[in-house]
């Protein structure tokens, strides 16, 4: 069969069609490869010469599906054909065949059968990466030599390239910008003296539970004495007291519970899930042991936290009053002052009445001691 | 995309003098903020003053400054995505050379809004050539010492050896000459296609 193959691509059209389409084959009547272009022959399974071999032993014909013979593929010619390479990386290829005219001086018919109809002569085909192209470029270790001087491939690599290059750009833009929101954020919701929630993280807790229709529990407090400690020792200990403070009502809470500083000496701890008034979370607070402990100074220097109120809402209130405003709602729940003794905390709103609220229980005392928080 | 620009000469500077250097300039510029974000519009205005202020703080000439920069756009390995895009131009300087006509075609295939200088190439015998630098109408720099630079460092990675002259011009147009006294006179740096190794 070989021996039936030209190899010499003589002057007629392998040197033309090399330049014009360096990835094309010229076939042989029975199939056979008897030219292949100087990019087609980088295909080539371990370099091999492709010359001699069946077209069809290099690829495998994916439209026409299966195509037997090179009749097959002819039965096509000029349609847009689909293969794929028999051996991996097994780079899908796209490609048109043309018969050759008998005119033509590479048209040759093979010794011995000559077959009838088109492609009695042999045929051309022209192949393309098509999309496959970015990772035939590296798979095959392709140059821009390896192209036609007007195909638009390298140029499509070039924008593959320069699109990565931006949206590499973009990404760290990104990463920047969103670790800057993040920061921002974090800022905006967070009291920078205690570290607690601020009055912002507070109004987006309350909007995140009601929207849950969770039960919660509210407690209010504020430091008694405190605007003592600030007068005699001065702002920097009234910081300090508050840290310590905050400090100490995080670490007797559970971990989804929130402290908020309100403002001042004024800490809100929202509860979520606790709507058994039994059960509230005050009685974790661990005031009363520190109360006794020593005091600051010869006299009484501080105070102790001063009252909380504790409130829970079924979710027939909940319903309520979503929809108000934040602010409207932390007074609604808190009362309007920071010591709003015994007030009922749902009072404000006509819709509230003490029952439909579930209760509000009169004020408890939980003794936080200052005078420790100084030492 | 006048930022674009602006993260390249902070990338410039920081990789070649450091940070508190940069940090330096910025200050002495009276432009504020630690850091250009690259897609982010600023003012045109802030790439001027920033120039200034490295041009004083180097104690060089802005057109220095400027060549400079061209050069760490192909040189540096920070800027390695520009130095390939470039390499795509051609597989010698020549046809590189020839690339630049395209290359603000090839510019806002890339980045729409990036503008870049219109350069036009006349080729004079084989291995003379006149580069025109038409740089845009609200640059706040001319674009001639950075394509000097660039020019420079592209003949490296191609190994050739070229002779190149900057010969002055209006704020609208700069020519530089460059001749190419030795196509491969070193080894070029190596450049595929592909990014990815195989």
């Amino acid at each position: 069969m070989t021996a039936a193959v030209r190899h010499s691509p003589g002057t007629g059209l392998a040197p033309l069609l090399d330049v014009f389409c360096p990835m094309h084959a010229i076939l042989t009547p029975g199939g056979l490869i008897r030219h292949a272009g100087p990019a087609l022959a980088r295909l080539a399974p371990q370099g091999r010469p492709l010359e001699g071999t069946p077209l069809l032993d290099l690829l495998t014909p994916l439209r026409p599906h299966g195509a037997p013979d090179l009749p097959a593929l002819l039965a096509h010619a000029g349609a847009r054909l689909h293969f794929a390479l028999r051996d991996p990386p097994r780079t899908e290829l796209k490609g048109v065949i043309v018969p050759l005219p008998d005119a033509l001086p590479d048209a040759l018919p093979e010794r011995g059968a000559t077959p009838a109809g088109p492609g009695r002569s042999g045929a051309v085909l022209n192949l393309s990466f098509g999309i496959s192209i970015v990772d035939a470029v590296r798979d095959f270790a392709l140059t821009g030599a390896d192209f036609a001087v007007t195909d638009l491939a390298v140029e499509m690599l070039y924008l593959v390239e320069a699109q990565s290059a931006v949206m590499d750009e973009l990404r760290r833009l990104n990463s920047r910008l969103n670790g800057a929101r993040l920061d921002a954020e974090v800022r905006a919701t967070t009291d920078m003296l205690t570290g607690l929630g601020n009055r912002r993280a507070m109004e987006r807790v309350l909007e995140e539970i009601t929207a849950q229709e969770r039960g919660f529990s509210l407690m209010h407090l504020d430091l008694d004495f405190f605007k003592q400690v600030n007068d005699r020792f001065g702002h920097a200990a009234g910081d300090h007291v508050l840290q310590v403070a905050a400090r100490r009502l995080v670490a007797a809470l559970r971990g989804q519970d929130v402290v908020i500083r309100v403002g001042g000496d004024e800490f809100l701890i929202i509860l979520p899930g606790m709507t058994d008034p039994g059960a509230g979370g005050c009685h974790r607070l661990p005031p009363d042991r520190h109360a006794r402990k020593p005091h600051l100074t010869r006299r009484r220097a501080a105070s102790h936290l001063g009252e909380h109120r504790l409130g829970h809402l079924p979710a027939g209130a909940r319903r309520r009053y979503r929809g108000r405003d934040a602010r409207g709602r932390y007074r609604a729940l808190c009362g309007q002052g920071g010591r709003a003794q015994g007030a009922p905390a749902l009072h404000p709103e006509p819709w509230a009445d003490r029952r439909a609220a579930g209760g509000v229980h009169s004020p408890g005392r939980a003794r936080l001691n200052t005078s420790r928080i100084t030492e | 995309m006048q930022a674009l620009v602006n993260r390249a000469i902070e990338g410039f500077v920081r990789g070649t003098y450091g940070d508190p250097f940069w940090q330096a300039v910025l200050r002495r510029s009276g432009v504020g903020g630690a850091s250009f974000d690259a897609l982010l519009d600023y003012d045109s205005q802030a790439t001027r003053r920033v120039i200034c202020g490295l041009a004083m703080a180097l104690g060089k000439s802005q057109e220095e400054v400027l060549e400079d920069i061209g050069t760490f756009l192909v040189a540096s390995p920070r800027m390695r995505p520009v130095r390939r895009l470039l390499r795509f131009g051609g597989v010698d300087f020549v046809e590189f050379l020839h690339s630049l006509n395209d290359l603000p075609a090839r510019t806002r295939l890339a980045l729409p809004e990036l503008q870049v200088p219109q350069l036009i190439l006349r080729e004079q015998g084989g291995d003379r050539f006149f580069l025109r630098v038409a740089s845009p109408a609200q640059a706040p720099h001319r674009y001639g010492h950075v394509m000097l630079g660039l020019l420079r460092a592209m003949a490296d990675d191609y190994g050739a050896l070229v002779f190149l002259e900057h010969h002055g011009g209006t704020d609208a147009e700069e020519l530089i000459e460059v001749t190419l006294l030795e196509p491969r006179f070193a080894t070029a740096r190596d450049f595929s296609l592909s990014e990815r190794p195989a």
